[in-house]
């Protein structure tokens, strides 16, 4: 990316290393940053910042790791954890199905939808074919998501590569229609409505489609989370080790160069866009096959996984570690302020998720300018011009 | 005299495309044959009407005539559907559907449409993307219905509205232009910010309870002459006040556009930024007044929604009619009748939906899809013809 620098041997090891601690220090300092602010809303609201953030920390079950946490509290700690990690394991994947568009130069913002439509494949397949063998089951369940989520992607890439239609207009519109389609679905006299018809839910799928528990009792952690971190390397390896990765770079890099380099951008459109909607289509299995084993018209109202997906991806600068450490951070964000696991006498949960909206998009708002504060800085102390093209730089620093 | 016969005879189509329309008109005749008044039930004219329509309209793509073509086979597949639909309906049904009431609420589903679109024409024009029309418009529904039930008064509301949104886009401003940050991303992160400021705000404002009941409104505008005239035109004679100013505000966008020096500058910095510059016109700050008064337009918008549509506020009322009015303003080319035509059609169908889920048996989710699923179609339909401003979404670096 940038030119080779002059200056001892010293000095490059210098700024190698400073870089490297950019990629770290900065989405830490944001992420700080968008709690402060967040910080002043929770003051604006009558309550104490410290103590509020405190018990969304507690909620959050993160104290099971900490060397001082007496062994009462880690009975209750490792039950918020594993909701954490529950929450943690999709959202590895809507991040994944952001951060591959953006390496091909797109901005997927249907991950909700793929989610969606990859959840109900998951589903329609669990409640059928009862009695298979159940690794054989689990993984047509799973195949099921990955090929919805990769249509409902490929759509709004073949929209782009045939007529121009910008994505983040085509995956808005593919949302809703997975959002009121899938509660159609659901719906009392709904295709798929369950065999209790006075309420709006599906049936519970087969045993035999159930992902394993490996953790805890009462809400256990699944398996879904090591096919998460799985992904993770995937995704690195498609990116990195093979040439449709390369092509994807090189037509997010710049798409008329890629042209003259005799790709097919718009193939390589459909194909980015399919990716990432197979990433999000297995997060939807994930929830389905892991915990969740039914759906319920509410179930998809309240969803919001694909959307946390893009702070996630942006934070994470769309590498596979970073990724992951997000999110768990926006994971344990979500079960901290939920009803379920926060303190409302200390700060009302209802209050407590709208917070958490607003701290992602405080980090959203820094991690679009805060590669700007890095050009700036770089260009200060190597005193030459920063380059140009923002939104090319940008792929290539935050993802 | 002959000048003008010449230049009559080469306006009239011929060839191909004369045939093409000619299909797209058979196909509207069987559309209007198929409703009401008429009491064709029997589907044989209709789809008679529509397999002639269909034939034109192979015909002329047959002659590379994609645009009349596409559009003669899209209108008699939609009265194919129609008709099927309409036979074996009552007539009373049918006629409760399509009626007067219909254009009523078109306009109504139009109109927060048309406030965001034309706010996204002046933004786009002056070359920055505003993804963030969204969450400007639910900032003004929430601003303008709080400051409405506070004040008492909705010209507070309004205005109150209005610098919320002002407020917003200033945010997005800021991060765009003097920050360079990538438009998208901040649009993005400018949408949870007032999907979570909003719905924190509504919690602790309102708990439980929602929006008080008795909030002061927009008011109707009455003209007794016009409400007593018969069939569609009535409508025009109790429309909302915003209705009004919108139909105004439309005209006034268009004439400051494109018949004075203001639009022409506004233009120009969309066009060719460092054009304008040259000749003295300064960038940043043109840019900055567009993206404030587009985030204002918005909020008017989200406000109409609140005090002039529905009368309360629920956490993200919005639904996407930001993207949808993006949308309209890519269907509009860029020009604000334009847009506001494309807002007509979408407010068409959530018209047609909320009539039809009133009237015929058809679930309400099923209906809810079809404005978004018009709008990909409408997508779909532009095939390469609608070219942005050539600035548009790309920051502007002063030398």
């Amino acid at each position: 990316m940038s030119a080779p620098e002059a200056g001892s041997l010293f000095d490059r090891v210098g700024s190698a290393l400073s870089a490297r601690a950019e990629g770290v220090l900065l989405p830490i300092g944001t992420t700080v940053l968008a709690f402060v602010v967040g910080g002043l809303a929770v003051l604006a609201a009558g309550h104490n910042p410290i103590t509020a953030y405190n018990a969304i920390f507690k909620g959050t079950g993160l104290n099971y790791v900490l060397p001082w946490t007496s062994s009462t509290d880690k009975i209750f700690a490792a039950i918020n954890l594993q909701q954490t990690l529950i929450e943690t394991t999709p959202l590895i994947l809507t991040a994944l199905a952001v951060a591959f568009a953006f390496r091909g130069g797109m901005f997927n913002i249907g991950g909700q939808g793929q989610y969606f439509v990859g959840l109900i494949c998951s589903l329609w397949v669990g409640l059928h074919f009862a009695g298979m063998s159940r690794p054989l089951h689990v993984f047509l369940a799973m195949l099921a998501a990955v090929v919805g989520g990769a249509v409902w992607g490929g759509i709004a890439g073949g929209l782009k590569a045939a007529v121009g239609a910008h994505e983040v207009i085509s995956t808005i519109m593919l949302n809703w229609i997975a959002f009121y389609g899938g509660q159609y679905l659901f719906e009392l006299g709904g295709p798929l409505q369950g065999s209790e018809r006075s309420v709006p839910k599906s049936n519970p799928i087969a045993h035999s489609a159930q992902l394993p528990a490996i953790w805890g009792d009462l809400q256990p952690l699944h398996a879904g989370i090591f096919i998460a971190l799985f992904a993770l390397v995937v995704y690195w390896f498609i990116l990195h080790r093979t040439t449709l990765g390369f092509e994807v770079k090189a037509v997010g890099f710049n798409p008329e160069a890629a042209r003259y380099g005799g790709i097919s951008v718009s193939g390589k459109y459909i194909a980015a866009l399919a990716i990432s909607g197979a990433f999000a289509g297995l997060a939807g299995s994930m929830d389905i096959l892991g915990w969740e084993f039914s759906i319920a018209t509410n179930d998809i109202q309240v969803s919001q996984i694909g959307f946390i997906g893009i702070a996630v991806a942006l934070l994470g600068r769309g590498r596979p570690v970073g990724i992951a450490l997000a999110a768990l951070l926006f994971g344990g964000l979500q079960v901290g302020t939920s009803t379920r696991a926060l303190d409302p006498t200390v700060f009302p949960p209802e209050l407590a998720g709208n917070l958490a909206t607003i701290i992602q998009g405080l980090i959203v708002l820094f991690v679009g300018a805060e590669l700007l504060l890095v050009y700036a800085w770089r260009a200060r102390r190597t005193r030459t011009t920063p380059p140009p093209r923002v939104s090319a730089s940008l792929q290539e620093e935050a993802l | 005299m002959s000048a003008v016969a010449a230049r009559l005879s080469a306006r009239v189509p011929t060839g191909a495309r004369a045939i093409g329309l000619i299909g797209v008109a058979f196909g509207f005749l069987a559309v209007w044959l198929a409703l009401p008044p008429f009491e064709v039930r029997a589907q044989g004219a209709p789809v008679a009407l529509a397999v002639i329509g269909l034939g034109c309209g192979a015909w002329a793509l047959q002659g590379r005539e994609w645009r009349a073509g596409g559009w003669a086979v899209g209108v008699a597949i939609v009265a194919v559907l129609i008709a099927a639909w309409a036979q074996g309906r009552s007539t009373t049904t049918l006629a409760a559907i399509v009626n007067a009431g219909l254009l009523a609420s078109t306009l109504q589903y139009a109109t927060p449409l048309g406030w965001a679109a034309i706010g996204g024409v002046i933004s786009e024009r002056a070359g920055v993307v505003n993804i963030g029309l969204e969450g400007m418009m639910l900032n003004g529904a929430f601003f303008g219905i709080w400051a409405a039930a506070w004040s008492g008064t909705w010209v507070v509301g309004l205005l109150v509205a209005i610098a919320a949104g002002a407020v917003l886009a200033a945010v997005h401003a800021i991060f765009t232009i003097h920050l360079r940050a990538d438009q998208i991303v901040i649009g993005t992160a400018i949408n949870f910010l007032a999907l979570g400021v909003t719905g924190y705000m509504f919690i602790d404002v309102y708990g439980d309870q929602g929006t008080p009941a008795n909030v002061s409104m927009v008011p109707q505008v009455s003209i007794p002459g016009i409400r007593s005239l018969p069939g569609v035109l009535g409508v025009f004679g109790s429309l909302n006040l915003m209705i009004w100013l919108l139909f105004a505000a439309i005209v006034l966008v268009h004439v400051v556009l494109f018949r004075t020096p203001i639009g022409l500058r506004i233009r120009s910095v969309g066009e060719h930024p460092r054009a304008a510059d040259t000749v003295g016109i300064s960038v940043y700050r043109t840019r900055y007044a567009a993206v404030i008064l587009s985030g204002m337009l918005a909020a008017l918008g989200g406000a109409y929604l609140s005090i002039g549509f529905v009368g309360s506020f629920d956490q993200n009322m919005t639904a996407g009619r930001g993207f949808i009015a993006l949308a309209a303003m890519i269907f509009g080319k860029w020009r604000p009748y334009g847009a506001f035509g494309a807002c007509l059609l979408f407010g068409f169908a959530s018209g047609l939906a909320d009539r039809l889920q009133q009237s015929a048996d058809v679930s309400v989710n099923l209906l809810s899809t079809l404005p978004y699923v018009l709008t990909l179609i409408a997508l779909v339909g532009l095939i390469g013809r609608s070219r942005p401003p050539a600035a548009d979404g790309r920051p502007y670096v002063k030398e």
